[in-house]
């Protein structure tokens, strides 16, 4: 976009009507990334990427899905045997969901490991863990639809969580289901949900986690705040503008991602069960809980949680307390150093144990219940937990490495 | 004429802030008030409140130590004819039940007894853990060491004896649901109504 552009010809009559030049450069020509981005800043736009994917691919499903008790099954299996390419286009958006939380949780870890929730950033935190929170009410309700044994238990388990509350929680749980049991009912309210407000939702949050991340500007492996030193026009020393050089520099992400992705779509969409879980090839049968019941992997840690412990309500508030803490981050953490580069070993160990006990309770939340694995899924439970316990006794007075002035 | 008004009179703030809350605040009940509608059409609708309607059990046919399997507001009403073992065991295993008395726990009062029913034979309840609604299954030849047979479910679980009353030590909070129930006859059940006393 040249200078002239603003001021004749096509783009200076928009740009008299709509910022359009104005918006190009604000977030991308003369939006001024720091220029030591490593991979793991791939998969924001990865995430906007999983996004489209989810949009365009389920946009295509309801025009062939069937929101209804007694259709919806055979209306999934009529996609994948019947409907030319549905069953690309079924199995592009069911990898797509499990696509969206590898790349989000490693974009979260991204910003737990550089600090990117801290001081001033703290909104765009906030902004994400709602995409987050949106993110895994929009997979709960999109995993009803292709109503099998799964869906059905899954759902009813989750709803049944609402139960716990005292006093309203019967009547919360018979007002989300709209009937006395799962019913087709619930599945045309979520239905509805998953494919209006639920994306509605997520794309304005998408949106606010972008404008307040420009804002600030962003983050980076250093966690040196590259708006300190600016040259004469202003621009960072340090930065440079994301387009081309970020954008460029993503679609090799974008490649990579792509090839994963289609390896999965075509050669293991079931990904042995734990993308599509193999209860879910059964029809709903509101009489028989299948033997083992478990959420897809990405809900795992918080249900090895849940399972942990032997009070229902205690349970129930564990588990979505596990998930709150993870807002509560920017003010847990009392650092003021942001990179792992330059914070102390204690730190390094407690994100050890963090990711350990994380991983350790994904696995086991998959796996029937036994006595060894409850004790071991307290152990992790105390293990997440003391992660933040332990950042907000370490954070304060830590002994840190010094920061350097400059990206080198 | 407006602004020659605005001119020679000085702003009433006082006014102005009356105005601006009395607006807010009619707009606050306008909007709950609309929510009203949309808040409710998620309660059951009307057809699904009839499909909740009382059902007949015929338990004519059941033998001792079978379950038989009843839909009642689309849930799962188990009604298990229970042989002299398993009747036997319901005063051993209190020690290890959370709610042996059933205080905490949901049913008629004319069933509020040892063997929770109206009949000590005949088990008429809920097939759905009071924990997170999954279905347990009968098994009544499950036994271990702190287990003598009832419902287990597999989702969490959770034990239950033969009356449908939760063990210690598992996650479901209280017994199993009793269903108000009455014997039209010796081997007619309906299911979803108190009996007239």
């Amino acid at each position: 976009m040249s200078d002239k552009s603003s001021n004749n010809g096509l783009m200076g009559w928009i740009d008299a009507r709509f910022p359009l030049t104005k918006m190009w450069e604000e977030h991308l020509s003369k939006y001024y990334a720091p220029k030591n981005f490593n991979f793991w800043y791939f998969f924001g736009s990865l995430a906007l990427l999983v996004l489209v994917i989810q949009i365009v691919t389920g946009l295509f499903l309801t025009m062939h899905y069937k929101p209804d008790g007694e259709m919806a099954f055979t209306s999934v299996e009529y996609i994948m045997r019947d409907v030319d390419w549905g069953w690309l286009i079924r199995y592009l958006h069911s990898t797509g969901s499990s696509a969206f939380f590898i790349v989000v949780y490693l974009h979260m870890f991204r910003g737990v490991m550089y600090g990117s929730y801290q001081k001033p950033r703290e909104l765009i935190w906030l902004f994400g863990m709602f995409i987050y929170l949106a993110l895994m009410a929009e997979a709960f309700m999109g995993y009803l639809l292709p109503w099998g044994q799964m869906s059905y238990w899954g759902a009813q388990v989750i709803i049944s969580l609402f139960g716990a509350i005292p006093v309203i929680g019967d009547d919360l749980t018979l007002w989300i289901r709209g009937d006395f049991v799962i019913s087709d009912a619930t599945l045309n309210r979520f239905f509805a949900l998953h494919v209006v407000a639920v994306p509605l939702v997520l794309i304005m949050l998408v949106v606010m986690h972008i404008i307040a991340l420009h804002e600030v500007g962003s983050n980076n492996p250093e966690g040196i705040e590259i708006k300190k030193h600016k040259d004469e026009n202003g621009i960072p020393l340090d930065g440079i503008p994301f387009h081309p050089y970020y954008s460029v520099k993503d679609i090799v992400g974008v490649v990579v991602f792509l090839i994963l992705f289609s390896v999965v779509v075509f050669f293991m969409p079931e990904m042995g069960g734990y993308f599509l879980e193999h209860a879910n090839f059964i029809p709903a049968n509101q009489f028989q809980t299948p033997e083992h019941i478990a959420p897809v992997w990405y809900f795992t840690p918080y249900y090895a949680i849940l399972r942990a412990v032997p009070d229902k309500l205690i349970g129930v508030i564990l588990m979505f307390a596990a998930i709150f803490m993870l807002f509560l981050l920017p003010w847990i953490d009392r650092g003021k150093v942001h990179s792992i580069r330059y914070r102390s070993s204690a730190f390094k160990w407690l994100l050890v144990m963090f990711v350990v006990s994380f991983i350790g309770l994904g696995y086991l939340g998959a796996l029937p219940l036994s006595d060894n694995r409850t004790f071991f899924a307290r152990v992790y439970s105390i293990g997440y937990f003391g992660f933040f316990v332990g950042l907000w006794w370490i954070s304060k007075n830590e002994k840190t490495k010094p920061v350097p002035e400059r990206i080198q | 004429m407006s602004s020659e008004v605005a001119d020679n009179e000085v702003a009433d703030n006082n006014r102005r802030r009356f105005l601006t809350a009395a607006t807010v605040v009619v707009g606050a009940v306008g909007t709950v008030a609309v929510a009203v509608p949309f808040v409710k059409s998620w309660n059951p609708s009307a057809r699904a409140r009839s499909a909740g309607a009382p059902v007949e059990a015929d338990i004519s046919k059941l033998e001792p130590g079978q379950q038989i399997t009843f839909k009642w507001q689309g849930k799962p009403v188990w009604v298990v004819r229970r042989d002299t073992n398993a009747l036997a065991t319901l005063g051993k295993v209190e020690k290890y039940l959370r709610d042996a008395g059933s205080n905490e726990s949901i049913q008629p009062e004319y069933t509020r007894n040892e063997h929770r029913s109206i009949k000590s034979e005949y088990l008429v309840i809920v097939g759905i853990c009071t924990h997170l609604g999954c279905s347990p299954s009968y098994r009544p030849n499950m036994i271990t060491a702190d287990f003598m047979g009832g419902f287990f479910c597999p989702c969490h679980g959770s034990k239950f004896d033969f009356a449908g009353r939760v063990y210690t030590g598992v996650p479901a909070p209280t017994n199993l649901t009793v269903p108000p129930h009455y014997y039209i006859n010796d081997g007619l059940i309906l299911i979803g109504e108190d009996g007239v006393a």
